[in-house]
């Protein structure tokens, strides 16, 4: 391990800038919030346009000169204050940018910068657009935060503070029950595996005595090994529930209750892919503990097929893409779990790029067929909205991974070859999910954009919602071509640029399973055309008892209603005069008798006290004789 | 009965006190209330006269002078508040009115 090289604060210009970088949404979140809503919305958007403007100007800034700086291939260390001193156990606020970082930062800022100037347009009209972007913003800086920190436990503060902006935010119109309901489900869900991180920081924090990630990568491998499995159980975890993997995934389907532009940024772009960044930064710990490597795997296995299975069947257009992005999470899980970590942070950042640009033209369609969300009530929208249906299109072939011209498609091959190297069956099961997920999304896009009209799409889509999707629709093709196998074209730019921190990249494969992964979507298109290609009847949801299940996330939520949630509410129901609290009751009411039954005594009445004195005389003299 | 004998005068004493005891209990007019009141400082100074006697110390007779001294003081400053409720437009003498008094 080499030293870090430390830089005091204010000597170079990206130690400078990093501070700044959370500082800008944190800011305008701050000036949000304590204008109370009073701002007009046309100052609401400029604010928030400049504050995440510099951010992402910040961030590229900071990216290139950190890039083209002395310190490339290492860290930068940015020490703010010291957070606490216990004993031998400290903590800092700092910040640390490596090549691992600064590719989370460049896309938590970027895109972040592009959703919410989406966001502008789409919450525009809304009467609380000050509280939208206030908790917006501030989820920015918790992310960036999370990713920037260098301490694990100023991650923790950005994982609770996006954790936070999740809930407030899918519970935005709480005026519907649901939402409301959605939103602590979601937090509850994710409590869980907040639980699951702090016992596990704690358990490495006693372990090793620091929670400073560089030291703890250096002297976590010496600690006891059934100590580290079972810190690094806790931390993957903690990192599940937090991007909805089986068993904790059941939160992200409802987490669609929130505004469109949320669903872009925390539950597709950023907030879910948290987990993943975590582990590849932890991964020199990771891969001391197989186990834990093993059902990471599995997990993410799972959570492929699973997901993908209930998104064939859905019918409401953001439960879709909610259920392609747990199963996309599950793609990266796996790949953490094959010990794949390049693969991993490529699928997650193209993923950010097609998802959210799935998620900003789904948003779009809503918004103009007076928010209607079941697809089987949309149809014919091609001819309606062109460019909205280029900016899915381009999305959903991504998604899908239709070769060569798709992002999706060169990650998610990466993936593949990695789940080859580890077992065929990992292969295999996530080949399927790849033919699922093009099936999925193609089924979507034929039953929204062909057939007839079922509805009527009405105005435009501003240009602030057009430029993000456009540049989104062109990353979500080109970002793939910055890595791609030996066997198309020698380019490895993502994992020259993560591989001082990653290590190198494995060995490839042979154009085999290149071929074999590029007719999977392909197959999947085509199965697609054949089943919900237009015709002269309207298409009608699937129906069946089985279908219901998958569409009802294979049972999962009345599985936790019946062994967690009834239990817990009847529980509650028994207890709901706390017993402990009768005590204390007890006490107030003995208090307060005995105070009403003596100030009665004061009746005012001097005759009465005449007696009160006399008895009182008689009893003492009684006593003393 | 003998002159250092005092078992006579505290009986006297004893009933004279309870009677006006009674008399505060039991009358709900102010002036015969504070009559009471002299009438029990009396039985008290009457078992003051009589303990002095029996021990021939003249104690008894300064405490007699002191509580008459008291009485005086006392029932002057009772009639006086009396006078003053009067004054203020209290109509009545019931001591039972007392808590109407609206402070």
């Amino acid at each position: 391990m080499t030293p870090i090289p430390a830089i005091v604060w204010g000597v170079s210009l990206v130690a400078t800038l990093l501070p700044l970088v959370i500082a800008c949404p944190l800011f305008v979140s701050i000036i949000l919030m304590l204008t109370g809503g009073k701002l007009p919305a046309r100052a609401t958007t400029l604010l928030v346009g400049a504050g995440m403007g510099l951010c992402a100007l910040f961030a590229v800034i900071s990216a290139y000169s950190f890039l083209t700086g002395p310190d490339s291939l290492g860290a930068l260390h940015v020490v703010l204050w010291n957070w606490m001193q216990v004993g031998n156990f400290t903590a800092q606020i700092a910040l640390s940018l490596d090549r691992l970082s600064l590719v989370m930062m460049l896309v938590v800022s970027c895109v972040g910068f592009l959703i919410l100037v989406y966001a502008c347009a789409y919450m525009y009209d809304d009467p609380d657009i000050a509280r939208f972007f206030a908790y917006m913003t501030l989820f920015v800086a918790s992310m960036l935060l999370l990713v920037l920190a260098s301490d694990l436990l100023a991650v923790f503060v950005g994982w609770e503070g996006v954790g936070l902006c999740s809930y407030l935010l899918i519970g935005f119109w709480y005026g519907e029950q649901a939402n409301a309901v959605a939103a602590r489900k979601a937090f509850v869900v994710t409590r869980v595996g907040d639980a699951l991180f702090l016992l596990g920081m704690l358990l490495m924090a006693t372990a090793v005595g620091s929670l400073d990630i560089p030291t703890l990568l250096a002297v976590g491998p010496h600690a006891p090994s059934t100590t580290l499995t079972l810190g690094m159980f806790l931390l993957l975890g903690g990192a599940m529930a937090k991007s909805a993997q089986v068993p904790l995934q059941t939160w992200l389907p409802d987490a669609m209750a929130g505004p469109t532009p949320v669903s872009a940024l925390i539950h597709a772009a950023t907030m879910v892919t948290a987990g993943v960044y975590l582990l590849a930064r932890l991964h020199g710990l990771f891969v001391l503990t197989p186990a834990a490597m093993l059902a990471c795997a599995v997990v993410g296995f799972v959570t492929i097929l699973l997901a993908a299975g209930s998104a064939l069947v859905q019918t409401d257009i953001k439960r879709i893409l909610a259920y392609s992005t747990m199963s996309q999470l599950g793609y990266m899980y796996l790949a953490l779990g094959c010990g794949a970590w390049h693969a991993a942070m490529f699928h997650l950042v193209t993923h950010a790029f097609f998802k959210a640009l799935l998620f900003m033209a789904a948003g779009s369609i809503i918004l103009r067929v007076h928010h209607e969300q079941d697809i089987f009530k949309m149809g014919g929208l091609r001819k309606d909205m062109p460019w909205v249906f280029t900016a899915f299109l381009i999305g959903s072939a991504a998604l899908a991974g239709l070769p060569l011209i798709t992002a999706g498609y060169f990650s998610k091959e990466l993936i593949l070859g990695s789940a080859y190297e580890v077992s065929p069956i990992f292969w295999a099961g996530a080949l399927f999910g790849a033919f699922l997920t093009s099936i999925y999304i193609f089924r979507c896009v034929f039953i929204v954009f062909w057939g007839g009209h079922r509805t009527h799409a009405h105005g435009r889509s501003g240009m602030a919602m057009a430029l993000p999707m456009a540049i989104l629709s062109v990353l979500a093709i080109a970002g793939g071509w910055m890595e791609m196998p030996d066997a198309i074209a020698n380019v490895h730019i993502f994992s020259n640029l993560l591989s001082p921190v990653l290590g190198a990249l494995p060995q490839e494969h042979g154009t085999s399973l290149l071929i074999v992964g590029s007719l999977v979507p392909i197959a999947g298109v085509t199965i697609a055309w054949t089943l919900w290609r237009p015709r002269d009847v309207a298409p009608t949801p699937a129906e069946s008892p089985a279908i219901a299940t998958l569409r009802a996330d294979w049972g999962f939520d009345t599985l936790y209603d019946r062994i967690f949630v009834r239990p817990f509410m009847v529980l509650a129901h028994l207890n709901r005069r706390d017993f402990i609290d009768r005590f204390y009751d007890l006490i107030a009411a003995l208090t307060q008798g005995s105070g009403q039954a003596i100030a009665r005594l004061q009746s005012g009445q001097v005759r009465r006290y005449a007696g009160w004195i006399a008895a009182g005389t008689v009893a003492a003299l009684c006593l003393a004789v | 009965m003998n002159a250092a004998d005092p078992n006579g005068a505290l009986i006297v004493a004893v009933i004279l006190f309870s009677l006006g005891a009674l008399g505060v209990l039991v009358r709900r007019n102010l002036l015969f209330m504070l009559m009471s009141t002299e009438v029990m400082l009396n039985a008290a100074c009457l078992a003051f006269i009589a303990a002095g006697n029996r021990w021939h110390l003249a104690d008894g007779q300064v405490m007699f002078i002191m509580i008459v001294a008291f009485a005086a003081a006392e029932s002057a400053v009772g009639l006086a508040i009396i006078l003053r409720m009067h004054a203020a437009g209290r109509a009545t003498l019931d001591a039972d009115t007392g808590n109407r008094l609206g402070g």
